[in-house]
């Protein structure tokens, strides 16, 4: 992945998830969350991993987040409502954060000198990422992995129906 | 085609030392320009007439013949006209998201033509994941959609837009479901790969392939409709309830993007069922065909294009006679009737590829005679109905 498409690229992505934080407007929360998922799927296309970014869009942007935009239009919500803050729930989240972008900057300061991935110019395997190669993964190695989620969100989906009923009497 | 054309710029030194990324990049947004420019908006805009001229015919009127030879250029003159009017912005709506909308919508349709095959050379990108890449794609459509009916401000409008976003969410899970039954065949996502393993009579048409996708094809074909928000489930627009739903508010020529990719999908649609079921731009072999590259593709093309231009007229033909759906009409269409039998299909296909897995020529020639037999019948139907009710036929398209 070159430098010239990097480098952009992840300052636009980094600008959209500020975005999704520090919008006080929900929907347009949840648009930057849109954008910052379909500009992940460029860096996986970007990283020969062509599945995970179809799928990526098809599941985040297409499917997940018109459920977050359907929620948030039907409850319709004020944009000049400001949010109920906590002080607790602050100070939790941002220990945890503070937390994890010291783990995740960890490497910058004290690896190699440079960003993982950059320079990745290495010409990979022509299956890498194709449907084919992690289909193959997914039904040998990861066999049981796969099918325990498969069962788990068949439970999630009796689970919603049982709630629904339970609403309606 | 268009890497190893970069490439060799790239070795004269004709872009002088360029960056690969930097130069790739400027010639993916030329051909980009030039897809859109030449083929894109075309095919939208002479649907609108063809589409209203159709209409016309089928209402018993004549339609639009006044600008140019038999009114051909009426889509142009409404698209500039409908450029140059005033663009008006409610006061009451989210300015920055109300513009954006559009742009939402027609990027989600554009990139669907990088995949789309015209002829065995003739595609901006043969993608290893082809089928998949188009429904991801599209599925922006949607975003779009609803961020146009929330940012406009009006109740008619959200409610369109949240019409669409169910709509569109539910009929996905039948379409994709139908779409794997192919890939379930050819075991391969890319869409040149699926017609290459398709063949030119119907028999090698993956719609008489097997009964499950027989059935596949028409559940499908309906689940794209209601994804493209066609009637009889235009909801999210529907003229008697909601005034237009989500493009109510919009004017000029952002109401043009929207109107653009109504349209422009009905052709996008044609080629995935053409492409998936029925047999693609595969031309029979005649002798001396395949020694000119050149021939070979504009026969391929021209197959391809009257195919998928067939399809667009059927569903045409559906708008012009066909009442809309309800809305838990449609919602009960999709959850409790197609998505079953969609589950079945893709069981069905999966033991039928288990047991044949090079196909079952005699279903493949049953089912083949099914379809030719279906059709004479519904003709056969047509003419009759038409001798019994006496009505006067007067056949002069060209009026």
């Amino acid at each position: 992945m070159s430098p010239y498409v990097f480098f952009p690229l992840a300052a636009t992505i980094i600008a959209f998830a500020l975005g999704v934080v520090l919008n006080r407007h929900p929907i347009r929360s949840a648009l930057c969350l849109a954008v910052t998922l379909f500009l992940l799927a460029v860096v996986f296309v970007f990283l020969d991993a062509h599945l995970v970014a179809a799928l990526q869009i098809i599941v985040y942007a297409g499917a997940i987040l018109v459920l977050f935009l359907f929620v948030i239009m039907l409850l319709n919500l004020e944009a000049d409502v400001p949010l109920k803050r906590r002080r607790n729930m602050t100070l939790a989240a941002s220990t945890v954060g503070v937390i994890f972008a010291a783990a995740t900057l960890r490497p910058l300061f004290f690896g190699a000198g440079e960003l993982p991935g950059i320079g990745l110019e290495a010409p990979v395997d022509a299956a890498f990422g194709s449907a084919e190669a992690i289909g193959h993964r997914l039904f040998t190695h990861f066999v049981l992995p796969f099918e325990i989620t498969s069962v788990l969100l068949l439970v999630a989906v009796l689970g919603a129906v049982v709630l629904a009923k339970k609403r309606m009497g | 085609m268009l890497q190893q054309f970069l490439d060799s710029l790239i070795a004269d030194g004709t872009l002088g030392g360029m960056p690969r990324d930097v130069a790739y990049l400027i010639g993916m947004l030329g051909a980009g320009a030039l897809v859109v420019f030449g083929f894109v908006l075309n095919i939208s805009g002479v649907t609108t007439f063809v589409e209203r001229r159709v209409w016309a015919r089928i209402q018993s009127r004549i339609g639009p013949n006044r600008v140019g030879p038999q009114g051909i250029l009426q889509w142009l003159a409404d698209g500039i006209k409908l450029l140059m009017k005033e663009e008006a912005i409610p006061f009451a709506a989210d300015s920055a998201l109300f513009k954006l909308a559009p742009f939402v919508v027609t990027v989600g349709f554009i990139t669907a033509f990088v995949a789309v095959p015209f002829s065995s050379a003739l595609v901006i990108a043969d993608l290893n994941l082809g089928i998949l890449y188009i429904t991801s794609m599209t599925s922006l459509v949607v975003v779009g959609i609803m961020i146009a009916g929330w940012a406009s401000n009006n109740k008619w409008s959200l409610i369109g837009g949240i019409r669409a976003a169910a709509q569109i969410v539910s009929y996905e899970i039948p379409a994709a479901l139908s779409i794997f039954t192919v890939i379930l065949i050819t075991g391969t996502l890319s869409m040149q790969g699926i017609i290459q393993q398709q063949g030119w009579g119907p028999w090698d048409w993956f719609i008489f392939h097997s009964p499950f996708t027989f059935v596949g094809f028409f559940i499908t074909f309906v689940s794209l409709l209601a994804e493209g928000n066609r009637t009889p489930f235009d909801l999210p627009e529907a003229e008697s309830e909601l005034v237009a739903g989500f493009v109510t508010e919009y004017s000029g020529a952002r109401y043009l993007f929207f109107f653009l990719v109504e349209w422009g999908n009905l052709y996008v649609i044609s080629a995935i069922l053409v492409t998936l079921f029925l047999g693609g731009w595969q031309v029979p072999m005649i002798p001396g065909l395949a020694e000119s590259p050149f021939w070979l593709n504009l026969t391929q093309a021209v197959t391809f294009i009257v195919k998928s231009y067939a399809g667009v007229i059927t569903m045409m033909w559906i708008r012009a006679t066909l009442p809309r759906v309800r809305v838990d009409q449609l919602m009960s269409t999709c959850w409790k009737y197609l998505l079953p039998i969609a589950f079945v299909n893709f069981m069905g296909t999966a033991l039928w590829v288990l047991i044949w897995p090079e196909g079952f020529r005699f279903a493949e020639l049953a089912l083949t005679l099914l379809g030719f037999s279906m059709v004479v019948y519904f003709f056969y139907r047509v003419v009759f109905h038409l001798r019994r009710s006496g009505a006067e036929l007067t056949f002069s398209p060209l009026s």
